[in-house]
């Protein structure tokens, strides 16, 4: 074939992709950038001004942007760590041979099915109404009330609602870890006298770790970008204080029409999402040990 | 292990299990009851099955309709992105040129751009093609879908790509030598061998879009648009006094995943855990 007729074939099958991609994608982005070093309110009528690096050196002091920067940091370092906590004991629970493995793993995966919006609608309920009627009934009210209307508490009730979601996705992926270790090197073992913590720790978590990668990945950008859980379960509330980065943004340039600062905002998350999650992936790949 | 131990194991993780589900059987029962039933106790079986709720939340969602253009708007958008992903990632994978790699290094770096990054610049690029084309871009089921392909087409690539250099060369070679055209190596040969991948392709991408609330959002402005994610957000903005109709509400968007999932686990669970670890 000529080299010609190659290329006229390459276009037809990757153009029509690369244009939407370029639409939906590129040029955006590019856009996006440009506009976070302008001053506009999102009218077209109205002038956009360029104000240079001003929206950026704006975030340094605006502390609801840094109030909202703790909050996430904050609902990440836990998310992250309850999540992959629980998703993996899931999986070492599931992988045992039990009859019940195979049920328990599709009902453990099914909240991340519903979608984000609905768990938070759900969950709104049950801390509202469910969690009150348990503090009255076991006198546990220091436990059980309404978590949502405490500044402190309703970030972990985020926290909380985010590992009921995606305990079961992870699962997933430690259980496909789990089951790519080769069953005799757990036999040598136990032959060996090794105990079960034993093995977790020496054979299991080492040969485990390229499902730590993955998996520390996904939930750390994943928890980074919450957003349709924030909105239904509390909407930022109470008093700001669950407002996370992407809703922060949001509101600042779709409620507030700071369309030029919003980006600025904008671009700053990008970064921060792209930094935390190669460092994240650089240093678990480091540890992933050769079979 | 010793059989009883064995046995208390296995209740345990039952139990835990349905634990784990609660909240599910929280907002069922609760979406049968009237208010004095459901704050007498919320987690009390329901005295009567009372459907009043449901034909309500039916109405006030305008469900039907947003079940529709979810599914048509789910189904449209995930059949593009298979057919368009897959074309793009073998093409990509057999070419070994400089333009193959830029173009495959393009794909993997965007998907670490959070959608809030370029959700503003995007709504203002949609506005001024409407303006110039014509072309009807926001609020409009074509131009969501649109939309979901673009961002979905990253990750669909790279699963694709990572598929196809795992397929040995020498059956296209054969077919070219006997003349066959690109396309019809493509969809004859190629297509056919990517089956397991396009399930994970499938179904990742099923689940992304039927539970995009984001996008929709700012793109959809019609009420009869709306798909379940977004009638469920406005219906909660008017009902979340009324429990008992927001949880009758809340089963009705729970059921088609309910459905989705019993008739497709296998290939959901399997598909999940091949698109991670890829």
């Amino acid at each position: 074939m000529t080299r010609r007729k190659h290329w006229a074939w390459f276009l037809l099958f990757t153009g029509p992709l690369l244009i939407i991609f370029l639409t939906v994608v590129i040029v955006p982005f590019i856009v996006g950038s440009f506009y976070s070093f302008f001053q506009w309110d999102g009218i077209s009528a109205n002038p956009k001004v360029f104000t240079g690096f001003e929206n950026y050196i704006k975030l340094l002091d605006d502390p609801r942007f840094m109030e909202s920067a703790w909050a996430t940091v904050k609902f990440t370092i836990f998310s992250v760590i309850s999540v992959n906590v629980v998703g993996l004991t899931f999986a070492l629970f599931v992988t045992s041979k039990l009859k019940i493995s195979n049920t328990a793993r599709t009902m453990f995966f099914m909240p991340y099915l519903i979608g984000g919006l609905i768990l938070g609608y759900i969950w709104q309920f049950v801390f509202s109404d469910v969690f009150k009627l348990i503090g009255e009934m076991t006198g546990l009210d220091s436990i059980f009330f309404n978590w949502l209307l405490d500044q402190d508490f309703a970030l972990y009730a985020l926290v909380f609602v985010f590992t009921w979601q995606m305990a079961g996705y992870v699962m997933i992926i430690y259980i496909t870890g789990l089951q790519g270790i080769p069953n005799d090197i757990i036999e040598a073992s136990r032959i060996d006298g090794a105990s079960t913590w034993q093995q977790l720790r020496k054979i299991t978590f080492p040969l485990l770790m390229p499902a730590f990668t993955i998996s520390l990945f996904l939930t750390l950008s994943q928890a980074f970008k919450i957003y349709d859980v924030n909105l239904s379960l509390t909407n930022g509330g109470p008093a700001n204080a669950t407002e996370l980065f992407a809703m922060n943004i949001f509101n600042e340039i779709f409620g507030y029409g700071n369309y030029g600062y919003g980006q600025a905002k904008a671009i700053v998350f990008f970064i921060i999402v792209a930094v935390l999650a190669l460092t994240q992936v650089y240093i678990t790949k480091k540890r992933e040990v050769e079979m | 292990m010793n059989k009883p131990g064995l046995y208390i194991r296995e209740v345990l993780l039952f139990l835990l299990a349905l634990l784990f589900l609660s909240p599910i059987y929280i907002v069922a029962v609760n979406s049968f009851k009237d208010r004095s039933a459901l704050y007498e106790n919320v987690l009390a079986l329901p005295t009567q099955f009372n459907m009043e709720y449901y034909q309500r939340a039916m109405e006030k969602m305008n469900f039907m309709t947003a079940l529709f253009n979810s599914l048509y708007i789910t189904v449209i958008s995930v059949i593009i992105i298979v057919i368009l992903s897959s074309m793009t990632a073998w093409m990509l994978a057999r070419t070994p040129h400089k333009i193959s790699n830029v173009i495959f290094m393009l794909f993997i770096a965007t998907m670490l751009i959070p959608f809030q990054t370029i959700m503003m610049p995007l709504m203002e690029l949609m506005d001024t093609i409407m303006d110039t084309t014509g072309l009807q871009m926001l609020n409009t089921r074509g131009g969501l879908i649109f939309m979901h392909v673009g961002f979905n087409s990253a990750i669909s690539v790279f699963l694709y790509h990572g598929f196809v250099k795992s397929i040995p060369i020498s059956l296209e070679e054969a077919a070219t030598i006997d003349g066959a055209s690109k396309f019809g190596i493509f969809w004859r040969i190629i297509f056919p061998m990517l089956k397991p991948i396009t399930v994970t392709v499938l179904i990742i991408n099923v689940i992304s879009i039927w539970n995009d609330y984001l996008l929709p959002s700012l793109t959809l402005t019609s009420t009869e648009l709306r798909t379940i994610p977004l009638s469920t957000f406005y219906f909660f903005g008017e009902f979340t006094i009324q429990w008992n109709l927001a949880m009758a509400g809340l089963v009705l968007t729970i059921i088609p995943v309910i459905i989705f999932y019993s008739l497709a686990q296998k290939h959901i669970i399997k598909g999940i855990g091949e698109g991670a670890v890829k």
